[in-house]
């Protein structure tokens, strides 16, 4: 069966994602909770793999939670911590428990994380892993050709970050996904749009954005701190000083951030090529639905 | 060159416990070139463990030798009479000169006195950078003359990830980014083109994952005739 994102972005409507961070604990309920709050608010949501390296309830332990409610889930998988034997196995797993959207990644160096003496893996990178998971998807066979009684059913994404350098060489790498196998591709969250609007002309040059389905990432934020923090600390992040200053200024920070976010969503959504939203609440998964509703994104579609 | 560190000196005092008389082995190749186990690094660290013996009254001798190459059964060879009467040799040669001694001293108990990190070069005088990551299957044609496995902080093969910024890696603003890099000379060398196209998993079998490499030249291998032969002469 086709994910529920495949059917929409195959629709041609704009689709939403949104983010779900896994607790640091063993307790589906925290899941099982946001999963029944967010329903209907997107399209499908995104489980981070133990983002920024902390030990987290596995993402697709927690895709299998969202699927109990009725959530469709996108399950991310780094390259930080499984080799290609346990990549596919999991892939095998993910599909045999209904999981159908699988986001590839490199993943955070374990350096951010609580496992800080940990060896990471990188037996492949996410380029790499596209090509495992195509491989077993469409050639129902292996990376080394054994072959599989039964294919995954997989729909395969890969992010994508404009921010990052060298900037000319980001749609190359774009380009280099698709080429491994990407289906739909989700950014780092966009603050700068000029630099966005840039990346996205290049897109269109190259002519990625009707070969690959683009969706633009936003994160709402809480206050100017934040921000400052992500400017200054996180690499590959640009936030560009009017939006700190805008949130500095902003009698109430929180609403201001969310309603920066609903603007930003308006205006992405103008932007030839792109072809859905994905919306990273971190820690402040709640509000998604409202943020959504704001956008002028409800109802979502029935495909 | 194999670029190593000595380690501090209470750690290599913890591993004496229980010895008597210690000979100290410098290397005179990779790791005098680094300033870790050289002539000077020997004689350093030797006065270094009297001080303390005279200080806690251990009763410790302490002799000193510094090999051509600690990584040659040869060189390792010529220092037997110096080794004889001892109880413990502390290696000042990398990893692998350490593992030669115990090989040709089984009897004597070898401690490494340094912590071998990497192949690498000298950067500036006092600074050393790691180069090459030994994966046994090299990409260096690909890659600007720069290795992604030792330089990357995720050994990708299809980077820059987009942790990159401003050319620096995403683990620490002083490490400069590998892929960053390799863009960039391949830039200069007119080679972008390379950046397009996507290189496949590796084949690790060359590298560590394949287990303990062995490589054999087989027109050098002596035969048992021309082995009887050398050893009769």
């Amino acid at each position: 069966m086709m994910s529920n994102l495949q059917s929409v972005l195959s629709s041609g409507r704009m689709a939403v994602t949104a983010e779900i961070g896994p607790p640091k604990s063993a307790d589906a309920e925290t899941v099982r909770k946001l999963a029944r709050h967010l329903k209907g608010s997107a399209d499908a949501f995104n489980l981070t793999d133990n983002q920024t390296a902390m030990v987290r309830l596995s993402s697709i332990a927690s895709g299998v939670v969202c699927l109990q409610e009725g959530v469709e889930p996108i399950v991310q998988m780094t390259c930080r911590d499984r080799n290609r034997i346990a990549m596919q196995s999991d892939a095998l797993g993910a599909s045999a428990l209904g999981i159908r959207n699988i986001l590839c990644l490199s993943g955070d160096h374990q350096c951010f994380g609580n496992q800080k003496e940990a060896k990471n893996v990188y037996d492949v990178d996410s380029i790499g892993q596209l090509m495992l998971l195509r491989k077993m998807r469409d050639e129902g066979q292996v990376w080394g050709g054994d072959k599989l009684e039964k294919a995954p059913e997989l729909f395969l994404g890969a992010a994508a970050n404009p921010f990052a350098d060298p900037f000319e060489h980001r749609v190359v790498r774009l380009a280099k996904k698709l080429a491994a196998g990407a289906d739909f591709i989700q950014t780092q969250s966009i603050y700068d749009v000029d630099r966005f609007e840039r990346w996205m002309s290049q897109v269109r040059a190259r002519g990625l954005h009707e070969k690959v389905h683009i969706i633009a990432g936003v994160m709402p934020l809480k206050s100017h701190k934040v921000a400052l923090y992500m400017k200054n600390k996180v690499s590959g992040m640009i936030v560009p000083d009017h939006i700190i200053d805008r949130m500095k200024n902003a009698a109430d920070p929180k609403e201001e951030g969310i309603r920066m976010c609903v603007e930003q969503i308006k205006h992405l959504q103008s932007i030839e090529g792109v072809h859905g939203i994905h919306v990273m609440a971190v820690a402040w998964e709640e509000k998604v639905p409202v943020i959504v509703k704001e956008a002028g994104l409800l109802p979502r579609p029935v495909v | 060159m194999i670029i190593a560190e000595q380690k501090p000196i209470p750690r290599i005092v913890e591993m004496l416990e229980g010895h008597k008389s210690m000979l100290v082995v410098g290397c005179r190749s990779c790791v005098a070139i680094c300033l870790a186990g050289g002539e000077k690094e020997v004689s350093i660290l030797s006065e270094a463990l009297r001080i303390e013996s005279d200080l806690k009254g251990n009763g410790w001798q302490v002799d000193e030798v510094t090999l051509e190459r600690a990584c040659e059964k040869e060189w390792v060879g010529e220092m037997r009479e110096k080794v004889s009467g001892h109880d413990a040799i502390i290696s000042l040669a990398c990893g692998v000169g350490a593992q030669v001694m115990q090989e040709l001293y089984p009897d004597v108990r070898v401690l490494p006195g340094l912590d071998t990190s990497n192949m690498g070069a000298p950067e500036e005088q006092g600074i050393y950078l790691e180069k090459c990551g030994g994966c046994g299957d090299c990409v260096l044609h690909l890659t600007g003359g720069i290795c992604p496995i030792a330089r990357c902080s995720k050994s990708l093969l299809n980077g820059p990830c987009g942790g990159s910024q401003n050319g620096k890696c995403e683990i620490d603003p002083d490490v400069p980014c590998g892929w960053d890099q390799i863009y960039h000379s391949l830039e200069r060398i007119g080679r972008l083109d390379l950046m397009e196209v996507p290189i496949p998993p590796k084949d690790w079998r060359r590298s560590r994952s394949g287990g303990p490499r062995k490589i054999v030249r087989k027109e050098a291998v002596l035969t048992p005739e021309e082995k009887s032969a050398r050893g009769a002469r």
